[in-house]
Order: structure tokens, then C-alpha cells, then sequence
């Protein structure tokens, strides 16, 4: 039987472009030690570490983990290392959360990171590999297509994609963390970006940034003890198809939406809108807004962008179901970290611990992250009620 | 903690070269025979998937994404993976079954380190700013640990010969095994060093291949009417990766790892370690608390073949088969990885 388990620590570096001033194991302790101080804990409370990244390329270290054991405290005790692509970095809380909830481990702590600028993503990620099909196009390349079609089906106005960038990017003005800065952020100066991938401009992309996130998780008596509130995990899931296959649909990946399914079912969502109080959701580019918001069940097929453009995921509108209150990926892109980051925001938002870009009287939020072909996805519902 | 059941357990045979094989193409034929082992016809008939791989192995980021396509993930699946190799996939699965999320689960680990070097490939896993710009590879460090363990007096270059010439033996009798052979401690030392104090045969070979494996609930195992092994204790645990910061000649993980598994609870008739190099089998021997009344790899171990990413999974599904034939009751495996056994994770298995 499934033990109930929370989050009672969180902990996030400053994300931006080059941490010059941090050592990969550096950065990675930065966050592992402002989540331990937030959960009022110390390394010897700790039973596990379960880590997660992006490829090994993207810094040139294979299986770094090794070499952060001494970092991370984890001498003595299990380190286990997650790889599920661009949705890691929720798989490994996912993970980290089942050591607990299993009931072998009391309380755990989980990290991912990306230290970006210690290598090229866009090199790691198009790289030919043997016996494939060489794109060398990075991920905008990818999606594009995709997101073409989305706008062909739905008939979206062009400017949908401007508006999530323009949202986020005020979001993210609300967190000191997010790594883009853009306060005085307009629609015109978006549409007036450099067009990298059409429809993609250069302000509708994520940045490339350095960073880390990291969770303790700990069990129901041990959470009770905790200093601050914890978010309860609701239900967590994880859903994987092929990158290709014959007759996939690649706008509305079914992964999603069975991943999504699967969580609510554990969560009691019914009506994700109404009964979730705000979205931490992995939208790596602008127009990956209106189709999750279709895909994860927010809105009808076709009708995404109509809630986009009213301002209902908006928090600076006001809007009734805020998406990315963080800023989200649009604003900090430490790739492995990312997903993690997504989750844990999630978290901050039902312990009300937030700051500027808290929603008010979030009780219930979803986590969201994908990756690969957007064929992996993972998701949970945290809550400030453990039922 | 519930019993866990192991099922059904295949691997390829360990070539050093796969040629034009790509990844789906090694991994198919064993997911084939788990399937057909347990009496199910893909992974849409078990509840969780979970696989262990090495991009740099291929040399390319998202290696394993093509390994989903050996699942036929149409739906979509409840699958995982674990850059480390495949035994830890099996932890990961272990705690869901654990946590009653899944009632039974694949795992799979597969290996083409053929395309590079691997010796050098894996000095890329060192700290990056203090060792792997000295390009210190496997072998090297491997060597330094044998070297203070023989310069200690606590093994001789004939034990570490012993080791080669029994798993060389042994893997006679492993249709999967790439090295086998006849030879005796005496003909194995008038061998020339290769990178002193180790000769060529007290390392691994390099290999490419794959391995699969299912687990599920005892009653599931029983619902499936196949014979079983049953997981009593699993525990993973690493140690420091500061070299100068270990004692060589001792591997305190496997210490930790081995109690917590509960190795000591009742006498080992079978251990199967995954000692890449030879004088790591005596490291292991000792930190498990083995004697001599336990057979150690009896399949030749990773001395006789070694498939990177695989070869912990395949150490756990030795075990289980011998148990599953009743050639043993009780019985130990041990996967590791990092340099000088760095990482290990303990199985202790039993019979039903």
C-alpha cells in the first residue's frame, strides 16, 4: 500500500546563462542546501539521494552523479540516477517520491540540474546518430512543424504564441530566481524578434541557462514534524510512447493525455480548471501553451488559444486558472532542472511559499513536464491537504 | 518489506562486436524471450517498464529514446530510466511494486560499447575538473588498486591468476560467454603484463549485447503458473570518488550494502560479482563476508563477458535461473559501476 508522502523542503539557485562563479558540484549543493535549510534539516537526516539530469552531453560528464556524491552528502547511503529526457527532471521527483511512499526510505532528497554553459545543447542534442535520420535542427526545429499544424487545425490568430511569451516573461519578472528579466516586456517587441523556427521568433524560445532544483520528500509523521508546510503528493504519473510511429498524433501526444488522466484519477481532479488552483507546465516554446492547455484537458480541442488570449493564464490578468506563475521554462531553461523546477514550483505555490508570484489561496497544483519527441511525460498534483 | 518474484531472465551472447546491429535490434531478441518465458506477449501486459543505458556508449545523446521502440508502446506505457546499469532499473521497479503502483515490471539494460574505446570513453566519468582532463582510464585505476593490494601483501598476481583461470573454466559451460577457456594459474602468469601489475586476462573483455528481465508479486507469479526466485533484500549504496580519499583493498559500500541486504542471514551456495577486474572478485568476496563453501560466478562472471549497462541486471538473473533450476537455494548478486567498484547494489535471492 502506497504510503503518503510530502514535500517539506525546496531549494533553487539563480538561474542564468554562465554560473561562472560555481563548479558543477557547487551549483548543485547550492540547491541541495537551501532545500535542506527550508525543510529545517542537515545532511545526516537524509536516507537517499536520487538524481536527475538532461543528457550527459550537454556537460561532457558521464554520469556525473558519481562524481557529486561527495557534494550531495550521499557517501554511505543509495544515489540513484534518472534519464528520461526533457521530462527528467519530473521523472526524478517522481522516482525520489516513490522511495518514500513505498515506505523503504523515512526521508530523501532529490536534486536535478543543467550547467548549460559548460557545453552546447544545441551540438549535444544534433549529434547524427548511427543508423537515424540526422535533423540537426535542436528542438525549435522539432517542434515547429508540429506547432504549424496545431495552427493550421485550430485556426489560432498568429499572435497567441506572442501572448505566452509576453505572459510569462511578467511572470517571471515576480521571481528574483527566473533567469530572464524582462519587466517591460511588450507584444511588439516580440513579434519584432529575430524568426529562429516559423513561427517561432527568438523572444517566443526559452533561454539557455545554469542551475539546479532540489526537494526533500519525507513521510507522512516525519512531513508533520516539518517547520513549514508541506504539499502533500496527490498523485503522480508517468506515461512513454515511440518517437514515430505509423498514424501517431504529434499536435495531442496520447501519452499526455492518458498521463494526464492518470494523475487527476489519483488526485479526485474531475475539472482540472476549476479544481486546480494554478499550472507549473514545461512550455519550452511560446505555442506549447494552447496545446497543453487542450492536451492536459484545460481546455476543448481546438479551443487552447481562446483561453490563452482572454488572460485565464494569466496572474498579472488575474486570470482564473494562472499557468506558470514562476515564469516557467520560457524564463529559466537549466534543461535537466527544468521539469524538477516545474514540480517544485508547484509545491511552493500549496505551501504558500511562493513570494511575489504566489497565487492566492492556491490549495491544489499541477506539475507538468514532457521530453523527447514530446513522448515522455510526467506530472503530479500536490496539495496543501493530504486528502 | 514483500517478497518480490523473478519470472523470466534472458541476455544475448556478450560479442565484442555487434557490427551493423543497432540497439532495438539487440534488445528485441531478449525482450522476446522474457515475454515468451512468463507467457505474455509484450509490455503492454506488465503494469511498469524500466530500463538502464549509457549515451556515451553510442555517442549520442538520448540513447535510450530508440529503445522504446522495442516495446511496441502503443498505448503509451508506464516506463523509466536510469542512466546507471540495469539492476538499478530493477531497484526503481522494486520500490513501485513496493508501494503496490505495479504488480509486475521489465527491465532491460543493454551495451554497444563496441563504437568506441570504453576504457577511455569511461575516464569521462571522473570529476571533470580535477581528473578527467588527465584522461586516467578504467584500466589504469584498476591497476593502481591491484598494485597497493598486492604491494600490502595481501594478495599475490597467483590469486588474482586463480580468479582468471575459474571464470574462464566456469564460462565453458556459459553458451553466452566471449572468453572461455582451459588454462592454469601457472599458464596465466607467464602472460605479459599489460598495464602492471594486471595482465590482459585479469580484465574484462569488452562486449556489446542486452539482457530482460520480469519481476512481478508472488501472487502474480502464481496467477502466471511460472516457476520463480524470490527477491529477499536489495540495497545500493556508494562511496567517496576521491581515489585517495578510499582504502582500496576494502569496498565499504558493498559492506553497507551486503548487511542491509541481509547477505549474513543464511548461508550463500551461489554469488554471482561483478568484478571487472580480477583482484576486485577477492574486494567483494571479503566485503560480503563470503567463504569457501559459496560458488562464486559460476557463469565465468563479467571476466568471461561484459556488457556495460547489463551486466549488473544479468549478474541478478544468474542467480534467479540457478535457483529457479534448483541448483541453488539461497544466493547473492552484485552489480557496480564507477571507477574501482564506487557504486554497489546487493540481491540476496532465495528459493521459493
Amino acid at each position: 500500500m502506497a504510503q503518503l508522502a510530502a514535500v517539506v523542503g525546496v531549494g533553487q539557485t539563480k538561474y542564468k546563462t554562465k554560473r561562472k562563479d560555481v563548479s558543477i558540484a557547487g551549483m548543485v549543493r547550492e540547491a541541495a542546501v537551501n532545500a535542506l535549510e527550508d525543510a529545517g534539516l542537515t545532511w545526516n537526516d537524509i536516507d537517499a539521494v536520487i538524481i536527475g539530469k538532461a543528457p550527459d552531453m550537454f556537460e561532457g560528464v558521464i554520469m556525473p552523479e558519481l562524481y557529486l556524491t561527495d557534494a550531495l552528502g550521499c557517501n554511505g547511503k543509495p544515489m540513484l540516477r534518472v534519464h528520461t529526457a526533457g521530462s527528467v527532471g519530473g521523472s526524478t521527483a517522481i522516482v525520489a517520491a516513490t522511495y518514500v511512499q513505498s515506505g523503504v526510505f523515512k526521508r530523501i532528497l532529490t536534486v536535478s540540474f543543467e550547467k548549460q554553459s559548460e557545453s552546447n545543447a544545441m551540438w549535444a542534442l544534433s549529434n547524427p546518430q548511427p543508423f537515424s535520420p540526422h535533423l540537426n535542427a535542436g528542438a525549435g526545429g522539432y517542434f515547429a512543424p508540429i506547432i504549424r499544424e496545431y495552427m493550421r487545425r485550430s485556426n489560432a490568430p498568429y499572435d497567441a504564441g506572442i501572448k505566452v511569451a509576453v505572459k510569462d516573461r511578467l511572470h517571471g519578472a515576480k521571481n528574483p530566481l527566473a533567469h530572464l528579466q524582462l519587466p517591460e516586456i511588450t507584444m511588439k517587441e516580440v513579434e519584432d524578434s529575430p524568426m529562429l523556427w516559423e513561427p517561432l521568433r527568438f523572444l517566443e524560445a526559452c533561454p539557455s541557462s545554469d542551475g539546479a532544483c532540489a526537494m526533500v520528500i519525507a513521510n507522512e509523521e516525519l512531513a508533520a514534524k516539518s517547520p513549514r508546510k508541506p504539499a502533500w503528493i496527490r498523485g503522480a504519473a508517468m506515461r512513454s510512447e515511440p518517437t514515430m510511429y505509423a498514424g501517431r498524433e504529434q499536435v495531442n501526444p496520447r501519452a499526455g493525455i492518458d498521463c494526464a488522466k492518470d494523475v487527476y484519477a489519483q488526485a479526485g481532479i474531475h475539472n482540472p480548471r476549476k479544481d486546480l488552483d494554478c499550472a507549473e507546465i514545461y512550455v519550452p516554446f511560446s505555442w506549447y501553451e494552447p496545446m497543453w492547455l487542450e492536451n492536459l484537458g484545460f481546455a476543448d480541442e481546438g479551443k487552447g488559444w481562446e483561453l490563452t488570449m482572454s488572460g485565464a493564464t494569466s496572474l498579472t490578468e488575474g486570470g482564473d486558472i494562472p499557468w506558470n506563475p514562476s515564469g516557467g521554462v520560457l524564463c529559466s531553461n537549466p534543461i535537466g532542472a527544468s521539469g524538477m523546477i516545474r514540480f517544485a514550483e508547484a509545491a511552493q505555490q500549496v505551501r504558500g511559499e511562493a513570494g511575489d508570484h504566489q497565487v492566492d489561496g492556491a490549495k491544489t497544483a499541477l506539475g507538468h513536464a514532457y521530453g523527447g519527441g514530446a513522448q515522455f511525460y510526467s506530472m503530479w498534483v500536490v496539495s496543501s491537504e493530504k486528502a | 518489506m514483500r517478497d518480490v518474484a523473478i519470472v523470466a531472465f534472458a541476455q544475448s551472447n556478450c560479442q565484442r562486436d555487434a557490427g551493423a546491429q543497432n540497439e532495438v535490434e539487440l534488445i528485441m531478441p531478449v525482450l522476446t524471450e522474457v515475454f515468451k518465458q512468463t507467457g505474455i506477449k509484450s509490455a503492454q501486459d506488465v503494469d511498469f517498464t524500466c530500463s538502464g543505458s549509457c549515451d556515451y556508449q553510442q555517442g549520442a545523446a538520448f540513447a535510450f529514446v530508440a529503445g522504446v521502440d522495442a516495446l511496441g508502446a502503443v498505448p503509451p506505457i508506464k516506463e523509466s530510466h536510469v542512466e546507471m546499469d540495469a539492476a538499478w532499473a530493477l531497484y526503481e521497479a522494486w520500490l513501485k511494486i513496493q508501494m503496490g503502483t505495479a504488480e509486475s515490471a521489465l527491465l532491460y539494460g543493454f551495451g554497444k560499447s563496441s563504437p568506441g574505446e570504453l576504457p577511455i570513453v569511461l575516464s569521462q566519468q571522473l570529476d571533470p575538473y580535477y581528473l578527467a582532463p588527465l584522461w586516467v582510464d578504467t584500466i589504469a585505476f584498476a591497476a593502481m588498486q591491484a598494485r597497493t593490494m598486492l604491494d600490502s601483501g595481501e594478495i599475490t598476481e597467483a590469486d588474482m591468476a586463480e580468479v582468471v583461470a575459474r571464470s574462464r573454466n566456469n564460462a565453458l559451460k556459459n553458451p553466452h560467454a566471449q572468453l572461455k577457456g582451459d588454462q592454469t594459474v601457472a599458464d596465466l602468469l607467464k602472460e605479459a603484463t599489460y598495464v602492471s601489475p594486471l595482465r590482459r586476462h585479469d580484465c574484462c573483455p569488452i562486449s556489446d549485447g542486452a539482457c530482460a528481465m520480469i519481476i512481478c508479486t508472488i501472487e502474480k507469479a502464481e496467477e502466471w503458473g511460472k516457476p520463480y526466485a524470490i527477491i529477499k533484500g536489495i540495497d545500493h549504496r556508494i562511496e567517496t570518488h576521491h581515489i585517495g580519499s578510499r582504502d582500496l583493498s576494502r569496498s565499504v559500500s558493498t559492506e553497507i550494502a551486503g548487511k542491509a541486504a541481509g547477505v549474513a542471514d543464511g548461508p550463500v551456495d551461489v554469488a554471482e560479482l561483478y568484478a571487472p577486474f580480477s583482484h576486485q572478485e577477492i574486494i567483494l568476496k571479503k566485503a560480503l563476508g563470503l567463504g569457501d563453501d559459496t560458488v562464486i560466478n559460476p557463469s565465468g562472471g563479467v571476466l568471461a563477458g561484459n556488457v556495460m549497462m547489463a551486466s549488473g541486471l544479468s549478474r541478478i538473473g544468474e542467480v534467479a535461473m540457478r535457483i529457479i533450476r534448483g541448483e541453488a537455494k539461497r544466493g547473492v548478486a552484485h552489480a557496480t559501476s564507477g571507477p574501482c567498484l564506487q557504486q554497489n547494489l546487493i540481491t540476496v535471492l532465495e528459493a521459493k
